[in-house]
C-alpha cells in the first residue's frame, strides 16, 4: 500500500447486503480498499466473495448500505442519482466480461456512446467532430481503425473487448474498472487485452482496478487484493507472493 | 443525443413494433375516411335542406294563414333591420296529386306549395334544382318548348340518365293531344261501324277539357263568404252579372264555358318533385310516369272552416329535384296567386291575400338564432312560429351529428386497442433491451434519459403510424369514387346505389381540423401507451439490468 501517492479511490468499511424475502445475504462486510493514482490493482476472490459488488459500488452502479467511498478525496456515496449519473459518465470507465456493447450501434458509435449520453443534441452537433476524432484515434490505437463501421456481431471477442475499452477511455476517466475483462476470451486474446491494459497503465498512468478469479491474470497487476467472504483477506498467500514476485520480475525487466 | 440515435435505430431494426402500429395506421385511415364521408353526407344534406328552406321561416299555425303578407314583411324588415336581404310569401297545404298512367289513376299524397316565382328563387336555392336551364335562371310556370336536361345537371356525370325528357314540353303535349285525337277518331269509327250509339262518346267533355274548376272555386268562395260579404254573395250568385270592381277574380278567370285547345294552351303550371312521378331503374336511368306537358289533377282543401276539398287540373311544366327524397317525393310547387285564388284566400272586400308563411333570407354571416329570437319577441308566439332552417330539420341534423360522434368514439377505440398492442410490445422490447439499458446506465445515462428513449420511440412510432394512416386515409378520401368503381368492377356488386341516396358519387369532405385532431389523438395514444414501459425501463436497477441475459 503506497501511502505517499494520493489515493484516487478510498473505500472504508463498505457494507452491502442483498435482501431476498426473509433472508439477507451479506455480500460486503466492511471492506477497506485504496487505489493510488496510476496504480494497477487486481481484486481476486472466489465467486460470491463480493468482488464484483465492490466494483459496482466503486463504479456508482449501486448504493452501499454503510461505509464510505471517496473519489479524489470527495465522498461519492449517498449522492443524488443525477450526480451519480454525471460522475459515472465523467470519472469512471467500466469494462465488463461480456463486453456489453450496444448491438444496434457500430464500433465507432459504441465508443461515442458515453459522449452522446453526456451531451444534448445541440451540444453534440457542436462537439461531434472533435469527439469522432478522439474515438477514431482510440480505435486506431487498439488496431480497429479499419473496423469503425462494423456492428458488434461482426467483431470477434477480442475486438469487441477492445471497443469496450476504447468506450471506457473516451471520456478520459480518473479510473478504469474492469470486471473479468478476459473471462470470455481464449488465452491468447485475453493476454492481448491484458497487455493493452498494462500498456495503458504504464504509458498513460491510468489507474486500473481489475476484478478476476484467474490468478495468472491477477499477477499482471501491481498489487493484488484478496476478497474472501465479504472482507479483504490480509493473510499472506502463496498467490500474493507469486504476484509480488511477478511484479518484481516485471519491474526488473522494465 | 443517444436517445434520438437509439430511437432511430430501434425504429429501423424492430419490425415487430412497426407491425404494432399497423393498427394505428388503419385506425387513423378509417377515421379520416369515415369522417370525410360523413362530413360529405352531412354537408350534402344540409345544402339540400337549406336549398329548400330559406334561412328563416315565419309561419302561421293555421292552414288558412294570415292576411296581408306585405304588412308582415314590412314589420319583419323593421324588426330585423339590415340582416334581411330577401323575403317571399308562400302558401303550403296538404293535397292529393292524381295522374293517369296507361289508363290507371295514381294518387299521391303531397304538400302543395304556392310560391311567388319572381322572388322565391332569391331566398333559397330552389331555382338550382329545376330541370330546365331557363327555369334555373328564372322560373316560369309557362310550359317550355323543349330543352329539358337529359343529363342530371347536379352530377358530374355526362351520361344521359333521363332520355325521356328529350321531347318534354310543348312537343310532348302536342304529340299526346294528337295521339288522343287519333285514338278518339278510331273509337268513333269503330262505333259507327258497329252502329251502337254510346251516349258517353257523344259527351262534349270527351272532345276536349273545359275550364270548369274555377266555377267550383267561385261557388265555394261564395258559400264561405256569404255571411261576411253580402255584396260578394250577390256577385257570386249571378255569374252572368258584369264584373264588379270589388271582385278581383273576374279578370283572372278565363272565359267560362269555352273549350280550350290543349295543343296550344295549358292549365296552371306546376312543378312537382322528381320523385313523385319517376323512378330509377337498375341501369340508373330515370323512368317518368308524367312528363312536362302532361296534365294532372290536384285535390286540395279550401281555406275556411270546415275546409272543403276541391280539385283542379294543372299542367306539369318542370321537375324539381333537391335529392332529398323527403322533399322530392312530397313537394309540388304552384304559382301562389293561383293557389290563393283557388283556395279562396283572397278577401273579396279588401282584396288582400292570405299566406301561410314568409320565407326570409338573411345576409351572409348573419346570426340566424339572434334574428329568430328578435322576431319571436315582436310577433306573438300563439299566432306565429319563427324558426331557422336548422330548427326545422333539427332532429335529422342532430341524428347525423350523433351518428358521427358515436362512430368517432367507436373508431377511436380501435386506436386505443392499438395502444394496448403497443404497450405489450414495448414491454417486450424493454425486457429484450434490459441489458442495453444497464449498459447505458453504466455509461451515465439518467433514468429520465432511458425513459425518454422509450417515450421518444413511442412518439416516433405514433408519428410514423399516424403519418402512414394520414396518407392512406387522405388518398382513400380523395379517390373514394374511383375506389368504389374499382370495387364494383371487381365484385360486380353495386357498393353505392345512387338511387337510394340520389347522389351520383360518394361525397367526401376532409376537414383539416378533424384530421389534426385524429392525428394528435393517435400520436397521443402511442405515446401514452409507451409511458408504462418507459417507466419500467427507467426504474431498472443498473446492476440487475447488466446481469440480465
Amino acid at each position: 500500500m503506497t501511502e505517499t501517492s494520493p489515493a484516487i479511490l478510498r473505500v472504508r468499511d463498505l457494507r452491502k447486503n442483498y435482501r431476498s424475502g426473509e433472508t439477507t445475504l451479506e455480500v460486503l462486510r466492511g471492506v477497506d480498499f485504496d487505489l493510488a493514482a496510476g496504480e494497477f490493482v487486481s481484486i481476486v476472490g472466489q465467486s460470491g466473495s463480493g468482488k464484483s459488488t465492490l466494483l459496482h459500488l466503486m463504479g456508482l452502479l449501486d448504493a452501499a448500505d454503510a461505509g464510505s467511498i471517496e473519489l479524489d478525496g470527495t465522498r461519492i456515496d449517498g449522492l443524488s442519482s443525477a450526480r451519480r449519473d454525471r460522475l459515472r459518465n465523467t470519472c469512471v470507465g467500466m469494462v465488463f466480461q461480456s463486453y456489453h456493447l450496444l448491438p444496434e450501434l457500430d464500433a465507432l458509435e459504441n465508443v461515442l456512446a458515453p459522449l452522446m449520453v453526456r451531451y444534448g443534441v445541440l451540444e453534440w452537433l457542436r462537439v461531434r467532430h472533435q469527439a469522432r476524432d478522439t474515438a477514431r484515434a482510440l480505435l486506431d490505437r487498439f488496431g480497429l481503425g479499419s473496423r469503425l463501421r462494423h456492428k458488434p456481431r461482426q467483431l470477434s471477442g477480442g475486438e469487441m473487448q477492445r471497443v469496450a475499452i476504447a468506450r471506457a477511455l473516451v471520456t478520459r476517466p480518473r479510473v478504469l474498472l474492469a470486471d473479468e475483462p478476459t473471462g470470455n476470451l481464449d488465452e491468447a486474446t485475453g493476454a492481448g487485452i491484458l497487455e493493452t491494459l498494462c500498456e495503458l497503465n504504464h504509458a498513460d498512468g491510468l489507474s486500473i482496478v481489475l476484478v478476476t478469479h484467474d490468478a495468472a491474470v491477477a499477477r499482471r497487476a501491481d498489487r493484488i487484493v484478496r476478497l474472501a467472504a465479504g472482507r479483504v483477506d490480509d493473510a499472506p498467500q502463496a498467490l500474493d507472493q507469486s504476484a509480488h514476485a511477478g511484479q518484481a520480475a516485471r519491474r526488473k525487466a522494465g | 443525443m443517444y436517445k434520438l440515435l437509439l430511437c432511430w435505430r430501434y425504429l429501423r431494426t424492430r419490425w415487430i413494433a412497426l407491425a404494432s402500429i399497423v393498427s394505428v395506421t388503419l385506425g387513423v385511415a378509417t377515421m379520416i375516411v369515415v369522417n370525410a364521408v360523413m362530413a360529405g353526407f352531412s354537408y350534402e344534406m344540409q345544402t339540400r335542406i337549406h336549398g329548400i328552406l330559406s334561412d328563416l321561416v315565419f309561419e302561421s299555425h293555421s292552414l288558412s294563414g294570415f292576411q296581408d303578407p306585405q304588412w308582415h314583411m314590412d314589420e319583419i324588415k323593421r324588426a330585423a333591420g339590415d340582416d334581411i336581404v330577401g323575403m317571399t310569401p308562400t302558401v303550403a297545404v296538404p293535397a292529393m296529386l292524381n295522374f293517369q298512367v296507361r289508363g290507371q289513376w295514381i294518387t299521391r299524397q303531397i304538400m302543395l306549395i304556392g310560391i311567388d316565382e319572381t322572388t322565391h328563387a332569391k331566398v333559397s336555392d330552389f331555382g338550382r334544382y329545376l330541370q330546365h336551364p331557363g327555369n334555373r335562371g328564372q322560373l316560369s310556370f309557362a310550359l317550355r318548348d323543349g330543352g329539358y336536361d337529359t343529363i342530371d345537371s347536379q352530377s358530374d356525370t355526362k351520361a344521359v340518365t333521363r332520355p325521356a325528357l328529350e321531347g318534354a314540353g310543348w312537343p310532348h303535349r302536342r304529340m299526346r293531344v294528337e295521339r288522343e285525337r287519333v285514338w278518339r277518331e278510331k273509337l268513333e269509327a269503330d262505333r259507327r261501324a258497329g252502329g251502337a250509339a254510346d251516349p258517353a262518346a257523344t259527351d262534349p267533355a270527351a272532345s276536349g277539357p273545359s275550364r270548369s274548376v274555377d266555377q267550383q272555386v267561385d261557388a265555394v268562395l261564395a258559400a264561405t263568404t256569404t255571411d261576411a260579404s253580402p255584396v260578394a254573395a250577390e256577385a257570386a250568385a249571378d255569374p252572368a252579372a258584369p264584373p264588379a270592381t270589388a271582385d278581383p277574380f273576374r279578370q283572372a278567370r278565363p272565359e267560362e264555358g269555352t273549350k280550350m285547345d290543349p295543343a296550344r294552351e295549358q292549365f296552371t303550371g306546376i312543378v312537382p318533385g322528381l320523385g313523385l312521378a319517376s323512378f330509377r331503374d337498375n341501369a340508373g336511368t330515370d323512368r317518368f310516369l308524367v312528363l312536362p306537358g302532361d296534365d294532372v289533377k290536384i285535390t286540395f282543401p279550401t281555406s275556411g272552416t270546415p275546409p272543403k276539398a276541391v280539385s283542379d287540373t294543372f299542367t306539369v311544366v318542370d321537375f324539381y329535384e333537391s335529392k332529398m327524397s323527403e322533399y322530392d317525393s312530397n313537394f309540388v310547387f304552384v304559382p301562389i296567386a293561383a293557389l290563393q285564388r283557388m283556395r279562396g284566400m283572397i278577401d273579396p272586400q279588401s282584396g288582400l291575400a292570405s299566406v301561410n308563411s314568409i320565407q326570409i333570407k338573411l345576409r351572409e354571416g348573419a346570426d340566424l338564432d339572434r334574428v329568430r329570437d328578435t322576431l319571436r319577441k315582436v310577433f306573438p308566439a300563439d299566432l306565429y312560429a319563427v324558426s331557422t332552417w336548422r330548427d326545422k330539420q333539427g332532429p335529422l341534423l342532430a341524428a347525423v351529428d350523433m351518428e358521427m360522434s358515436v362512430l368517432n368514439i367507436l373508431l377511436f377505440l380501435i386506436i386505443a386497442v392499438a395502444g394496448f398492442g403497443i404497450l405489450a410490445i414495448f414491454f417486450m422490447i424493454v425486457v429484450e433491451k434490459t441489458r442495453d439499458i444497464g449498459i447505458l446506465k453504466s455509461l451515465g445515462a439518467s433514468a429520465g434519459g432511458i425513459g425518454g428513449i422509450f417515450l421518444g420511440y413511442g412518439l416516433f412510432l405514433g408519428i410514423v403510424g399516424a403519418g402512414a394512416g394520414l396518407a392512406l386515409g387522405l388518398s382513400i378520401a380523395w379517390n373514394i369514387n374511383t375506389i368504389r368503381a374499382g370495387v364494383e368492377w371487381c365484385t360486380g356488386e353495386r357498393v353505392f346505389d345512387p338511387s337510394i341516396y340520389y347522389f351520383y358519387r360518394i361525397p367526401s369532405i376532409v376537414h383539416p381540423f378533424t384530421v389534426l385532431w385524429i392525428i394528435v389523438g393517435a400520436v397521443g395514444i402511442a405515446v401514452g401507451s409507451s409511458v408504462l414501459p418507459a417507466l419500467r425501463a427507467a426504474r431498472l436497477h443498473p446492476v440487475e439490468a447488466l446481469r440480465h441475459d
